[in-house]
């Protein structure tokens, strides 16, 4: 299963990142071929619509599952959309979350925020 | 004469005053600008209402002539587009209106559709006409409906526009054409903080402008001091008044119940239009 997380920086210790839209980097991780890859969100400095953006750039890569912290309803509408699955990441670790995703412990997040838009959001 | 009236949070008291100075003038126009919660019209209770339907323009997809080239997704700057499993999806409520992505789709699958987001209503009230700014729930912005409200005022008139609370892109595009602006301020620390946030946006935009301290009560009044401090002049003050609290409550016009504030409001209302003339 290909799974794509929101992380702080292009390192598998790097921590999750709080922000699913503007995050600085995506990791990209092969369930079971265990390969990783760091993307650039390049809707890190969008104007408006970052969460469109950024879960435009998950679906184009075809992933099955996506492990956020939290997302917005935009975001959200384009990632089921592309029927992509959202978990709920359980810490910041992002090793224990993807174990926790192939131990079957992961939960669905299902508490969809309705977005900051220029209104912070700590 | 355009006046605006501004606070950086509700209730401090826009409606009181541009209400009451709207009555207060021989011939005047009041236009509720606070369109996602427009009350200047239980004050005035208009009558001979016309109503405009305000919409906005979003792109819509023919699907068949869509081949996913996604132009229209790499030129909005608000991401309002998405392509996924085959279909291009719009947020409308992300759209700004450009009309960039229909220009630049090459196969023509998009085009322009009208969506109603509001209203305006216009009536009249004794001596004022009443323009009241309606946004319909679950819309994301009132601007639209501000630009049209304001677009064609008459420039001769004696216009009050009652401003949304706060000092966001709907504020700024509320005073923009301002030839005066009316902060109104509580007498606390944060009213001061509130105050502030207005003053920002006056002095950005270059308007003149002056503060009314609402809700005045005998002691420090911290909205004063920092008007003081900066040199921000001070047009009028209106007591923390009982009476004037039931009156209002009552969605009454104090001006046309009681000499007493017909008197206080027309001193304002003076005081204001040397203001602006200065």
């Amino acid at each position: 299963m290909k799974i794509a997380i929101p992380v702080n920086d292009k390192s598998m210790e790097a921590g999750v990142c709080d922000s699913f839209g503007r995050t600085p980097y995506y990791l990209i991780y092969d369930t079971e071929s265990k390969e990783s890859i760091f993307l650039d969100n390049s809707a890190v400095a969008s104007q408006g619509g970052a969460g469109i953006k950024a879960a435009q750039t998950v679906v184009d890569n075809k992933v099955n599952a996506l492990l956020t912290p939290r997302c917005g309803e935009n975001a959200a509408e384009v990632i089921r959309a592309a029927n992509i699955q959202l978990y709920k990441t359980i810490n910041d670790s992002i090793k224990d979350n993807i174990d926790a995703l192939n131990e079957g412990k992961l939960s669905f997040l299902v508490d969809i925020h309705p977005g900051f838009h220029g209104h912070g959001g700590k | 004469m355009k006046i605006a009236v501004l606070s950086g949070k509700g209730g401090t008291g826009k409606t009181l005053l541009s209400v009451n100075l709207a009555a207060s003038a021989t011939e005047s126009v009041y236009i509720d600008c606070d369109v996602e919660e427009p009350n200047g019209h239980l004050f005035f209770k208009p009558v001979d209402i016309q109503s405009e339907g305000i919409s906005i323009k979003v792109p819509f997809v023919d699907e068949s002539l869509c081949n996913g080239c996604r132009k229209c997704i790499d030129f909005c700057k608000f991401n309002a587009l998405a392509y996924i499993i085959n279909k291009l999806k719009v947020f409308n409520e992300v759209c700004h209106s450009c009309g960039g992505c229909v220009l630049f789709c090459p196969e023509k699958a998009l085009s322009e559709r009208e969506i109603i987001i509001g209203e305006v209503q216009s009536g009249v009230s004794e001596n004022v006409t009443v323009l009241t700014g309606i946004l319909q729930t679950g819309e994301k912005s009132g601007v639209p409906i501000i630009k049209r409200i304001l677009q064609d005022t008459h420039q001769d008139k004696l216009t009050f526009i009652d401003c949304p609370p706060g000092s966001a892109c709907i504020v700024m595009d509320s005073i923009k054409d301002a030839d005066y602006c009316i902060m109104v301020a509580e007498p606390t620390l944060f009213g001061v903080h509130n105050l502030n946030m207005v003053y920002e946006l006056v002095k950005l935009f270059n308007k003149p402008h002056g503060v009314v301290l609402n809700k005045c009560i005998d002691g420090e009044n911290p909205s004063e001091k920092f008007c003081l401090e900066k040199n921000i002049k001070i047009i009028g003050k209106i007591p923390f008044d009982h009476e004037l609290g039931t009156l209002n409550s009552k969605a009454l016009i104090l001006v046309r119940e009681n000499n007493k504030y017909r008197d206080m409001f027309s001193t304002l209302l003076q005081i204001v239009t040397k203001e602006v003339q200065v």
